[in-house]
């Protein structure tokens, strides 16, 4: 374990701090204390740039995994930030204030995962989708093939290979028999 | 002497907000009245002979549109030459995928264009969807939305595919076909809801003229 690992360990109860690649680290904190571990990191620890968050949906844990990747241009190292946040209720706190790129960030995981962040700008307008009523579209219990199905009309006729059982009877006849 | 033709009802353009509700067309698209005899078939030679695409790629395909444009395949030598504006344009080459935002705008342009127009579909997705058989904002095919006058198979096609497709396309105009614009001033009602099923938004005139 390093200064920054117990630093951040000692003040906001991060855990888990793993070496990805030797200028690389990932560490776990609580989503509620987020944006006061994001204010250390930019502030006191040198992270000054956010590369860029995203959000992942840990469906069998009931949890939305935020991804937050900062960078240390000066010291050459980069730390993504991992916090769950309960899946049914997603809420977090906004970091737009911190790094204004921020609510890009936030607003397209509003609209794709449904993840809110009160208080970020334009977080509630449409992102890159249009009139979309369905359900937050990156969601894992989305039903994207079910979704098309029913919204979307069909050409009949169309036919589905198995790329390796096809080329097998194409390529080998005498073997597939 | 007159026939007398039936006037359709004008077109309600709820999506528009009242106050600009009267900045735009409110008449239904009307079929193409060909000339008569040998005079329709100088004019339909004319214009399978400069044949003028609107430059707008709506998918991956459209990448396929420079090759065609510059010197290797050159596709000027067929008096095939983009165009920037629908106004100008005669063919819509559709560039393989369209995601329900970018057929909105499809709509749009393709409504604009002057008739006689036509459509090239590119790329397996505007036939069945292509790879993007079971995506949730992908429509599947395009002919549901505008009619389609040659479809080109591939994904992507080569360029040679495109020149093949508007040669197909040429023949079909020099023998009097073409009959998309037509087919969508007939079936507009079919079309439109088509339309307005996927797009939820529908927030611009029901024919964009």
């Amino acid at each position: 374990m390093n200064e920054l690992a117990k630093e951040l360990a000692g003040r906001y109860g991060a855990r888990g701090w793993h070496d990805i690649r030797k200028d690389l680290a990932s560490v776990e904190v609580d989503a509620i204390r987020i944006r006061d571990v994001m204010a250390y990191l930019r502030d006191e620890a040198g992270y000054g740039h956010l590369s860029f968050m995203t959000a992942i949906d840990n469906i069998e844990r009931g949890a939305f995994t935020l991804s937050y990747a900062l960078r240390d241009h000066d010291a050459r190292r980069g730390l993504i930030v991992h916090a769950d946040v309960d899946r049914a209720e997603p809420t977090v706190d906004s970091i737009h204030l911190l790094w204004g790129q921020a609510w890009t960030y936030q607003r397209e995981m509003r609209e794709w995962f449904g993840i809110d962040f009160p208080g970020s700008p334009r977080v509630d307008e449409e992102f890159v989708l249009e009139g979309w009523e369905g359900p937050p579209m990156m969601r894992r219990d989305f039903d994207s093939l079910a979704y098309s199905d029913a919204t979307y009309a069909e050409r009949p006729g169309r036919v589905t290979h198995d790329p390796a059982s096809h080329m097998r009877e194409k390529l080998y006849p005498e073997a597939a028999q | 002497m007159s026939e007398k033709k039936t006037i359709p009802a004008p077109l309600a353009n709820e999506g528009l907000p009242p106050e600009e509700r009267g900045l735009f067309c409110d008449a239904a698209p009307r079929e193409y009245e060909p000339a008569r005899g040998a005079w329709e078939r100088f004019l339909n030679w004319a214009r399978s002979e400069s044949l003028w695409l609107l430059g707008f790629g709506t998918g991956c395909g459209a990448i396929e549109l420079r090759p065609l444009m510059t010197s290797r395949f050159d596709m000027y030598r067929y008096g095939i030459q983009p165009r920037p504006t629908p106004r100008q344009s005669s063919v819509f080459v559709i560039g393989g995928y369209a995601s329900v935002k970018t057929l909105k705008r499809i709509v749009r342009s393709y409504e604009q264009m002057m008739g006689p127009k036509f459509v090239l579909a590119l790329g397996s997705c505007t036939i069945n969807g292509g790879m993007y058989w079971d995506s949730y904002n992908t429509i599947k095919r395009i002919d549901q939305y505008i009619p389609v006058d040659v479809y080109i198979a591939g994904c992507m096609p080569r360029p040679e595919a495109l020149l093949a497709g508007f040669q197909e396309l040429k023949r079909i105009i020099k023998s009097g076909g073409g009959e998309g614009q037509n087919e969508y001033a007939r079936n507009f009602d079919w079309y439109k809801a088509n339309q307005k099923k996927v797009i939820k938004d529908w927030n611009m005139p029901d024919y964009n003229w």
